[in-house]
């Protein structure tokens, strides 16, 4: 298969046309642009449509309609427009709806600044919208990892009926790197729930909803979902490791965070200290157990985050007291360089 | 003896029985498009969008494949449908808190593709759903739960008139505003909804009806009140009629 140099955004869209998505809705936002512009041109080639919609909430309500017609659906945005979208992921939520949705991270809160950054884990992973639903959340590492991520992705929302989010960050989506984007035929799943049309009276007439006025009725539809989540938690948690075998530290990272250190460890510039790294993939479901497991006969554990210590809290939650748990974490846009990382190594090697 | 029938369900609109309160002009606006949509011949492909308000369970009552929107977004929902099922007949139908208030910018938007979609808006002046607070087409001077000494002008701004401002953006093909207060009302509005479904069969574009709607329990009148003040005070600041066809 052939190796391309690509750009993280516009790769991100090619893998979404090869697992046969052929609609894309959003709104410009720095520093995912580069994918709306790349479906603006690709799509209309395999036969496919693009709007720029009106606003993040005209793209998302515009996936609703298409998901609720049967087809793959895309749409993609940053922080802010992610925001916006929120009322319309829950709706998505509630009424069993498949979509992939990307937010290429950029540092908040408010308008914030278009430099990467990973402070939407809590909006992503803990809802974001109103009521109980959750959506499959995953982190890619680099590019290639993000057109696997988004492959996967349009798989497991078509199984599932849900909502998935590629949490990217700025450098993931401007990183440039070699892929291989391969054709990927999508999972054989039944969608007539789809609106398309009731000829076919063999069908319950189809109506794509998330209302339910009854309460026990409603409670009924809210345990059917946390049913489907349970099941999601127990088989869909992706995870790597690195340089597990008698370290020391844990290092616990996702993202483009997790790569950094991952040539911290390479460079081995950490004598006498045992490193190694435990990258969440999904971030929801959250590798709980797998974590737990990883830290266990480790002196310490040290998350890192472009963020105020986002997924701390999962970590936490996941390790127990199990192994001490540590934070750095850098904000505003900066990205967390090797040296600084060693130097928290170091620092934390020195007490133990 | 035998029996002749006269007057009957539309297949269109399933066998339940609506929730509209006694008075409301909703039932009949529903009655109006399924039948326009049958004597088309086009029931099999139609999709629908109900929105949030009164007629938010609208997805109950026409006997077709429908979605149900969040507040303000059917015409964003529709888009969406249209854009995979192009030969499909996709209407929504919208209140005037969801159309002309928080759903602004995605019905503007949906005119300016000219999305090739039927529109049908009930402008009732209130918001009925949430216990009629004042809506954006909410009259100078009308009493609502939000404006108790009626609608203030210097601070609440002027009605907007939305079918006007729909006809001013390029994309969109008919529009039109009507009311179903008597028979021949009635009829003028059975001709417009039934016109703009067959322009989009025929791949005309955008386009929008305007149904003014009594809401007597939200105006605090009863039915025949309400309608007497539909005909006066409403017609008034809304005119009737056509306000655009072709573009
Ligand atoms: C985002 C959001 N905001 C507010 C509401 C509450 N709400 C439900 S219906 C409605 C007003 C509906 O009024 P209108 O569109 O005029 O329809 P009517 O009920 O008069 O037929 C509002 C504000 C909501 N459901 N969602
Ligand atoms: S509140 Fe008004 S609009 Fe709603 S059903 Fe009653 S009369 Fe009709």
């Amino acid at each position: 298969m052939e190796k391309r140099f690509m750009k993280g955004n516009e790769a991100i869209a090619e893998a979404a046309v090869m697992a046969g998505c052929r609609y894309f809705y959003g709104y410009p936002i720095t520093p995912q642009n580069e994918i709306p512009e790349y479906f603006s041109w690709r799509l209309p080639e395999v036969g496919g449509i693009f709007i720029q919609a009106e606003s993040e909430i005209g793209a998302i309500n515009m996936c609703y309609g298409t998901s609720g017609s049967g087809a793959r659906v895309m749409t993609s945005s940053s922080g802010p427009g992610l925001s916006l979208k929120a009322e319309g992921i829950s709706y998505m939520a509630g009424a069993n709806l498949p979509v992939v949705i990307v937010n290429i991270m950029r540092a908040g809160p408010g308008l914030g600044s278009i430099q990467p950054s990973q402070s939407d884990y809590l909006q992503a992973t803990k809802g974001g919208g109103h009521g109980d639903y959750n959506c499959l959340v995953y982190a890619p590492t680099g590019v290639q990892s993000a057109v696997d991520l988004v492959q996967l992705a349009f798989d497991k929302a078509d199984e599932y009926r849900m909502p998935a989010i590629i949490l990217g960050d700025g450098v993931i989506g401007q990183m440039m790197e070699p892929v291989v984007i391969q054709e990927k035929k999508p999972i054989k799943v039944d969608k007539s729930w789809a609106t398309v049309g009731w000829k076919d009276k063999n069908r319950p007439r189809a109506v794509i909803n998330s209302l339910s006025l009854v309460p026990s009725e409603l409670e009924e539809w809210n345990l059917n979902l946390q049913a489907k989540y349970k099941k999601i938690k127990e088989s869909e948690v992706l995870y790597e490791t690195y340089n597990m075998e008698d370290s020391d530290i844990l290092v616990v990272a996702y993202g483009s965070t997790s790569r950094t250190i991952r040539s911290a460890i390479d460079e081995n510039e950490l004598k006498g200290h045992k490193i190694g790294l435990f990258t969440p993939i999904s971030l929801w479901p959250y590798p709980e157990k797998e974590l737990k497991e990883a830290t266990k006969g480790k002196k310490c554990v040290l998350v890192v985050e472009m963020s105020a210590g986002q997924m701390l809290q999962d970590v936490k939650l996941a390790v127990g007291d199990t192994a001490p748990v540590h934070f750095y974490g850098r904000m505003g846009g900066i990205i967390p360089t090797a040296e600084e990382i060693f130097a928290q190594i170091l620092k934390l090697g020195e007490v133990l | 003896m035998s029996e002749t029938l006269v007057f009957k369900r539309p297949d269109m609109l399933r066998n339940v029985g609506f929730h509209y309160c006694p008075g409301c002009t909703h039932g009949i606006i529903h009655r109006l498009i399924a039948e326009c949509i049958e004597e088309l011949g086009l029931s099999d492909k139609t999709i629908g969008v109900a929105p949030v308000g009164c007629s938010v369970l609208a997805y109950d009552y026409f006997n077709c494949d429908m979605q149900e929107a969040a507040h303000g977004r059917a015409p964003a929902v529709a888009t969406g449908i249209k854009r995979v099922h192009e030969d499909a007949c996709v209407f929504t139908y919208q209140g005037d808190g969801d159309l002309a208030s928080i759903g602004t910018a995605e019905i503007i938007h949906a005119a300016a593709r000219s999305e090739n979609i039927s529109v049908f808006f009930v402008n009732n002046a209130i918001y009925g759903m949430t216990g009629g607070q004042m809506a954006p087409t909410t009259l100078v001077g009308q009493k609502a739960t939000t404006s108790p000494h009626g609608r203030n002008q210097k601070y609440a701004g002027m009605p907007i008139r939305m079918s006007e401002v729909m006809a001013a953006i390029e994309g969109a093909y008919y529009i039109e505003r009507v009311m179903v207060v008597d028979v021949k009302s009635i009829n003028n509005a059975k001709k417009a909804i039934k016109k703009s479904l067959q322009y989009q069969m025929e791949g005309k574009g955008f386009s929008m009806v305007e149904i003014l709607s009594t809401c007597p329990t939200g105006w605090g009148m009863t039915p025949l009140d309400a309608v007497e003040w539909l005909k006066k005070d409403m017609v008034d600041y809304y005119p009737l009629g056509l306000i655009k066809e072709g573009n």
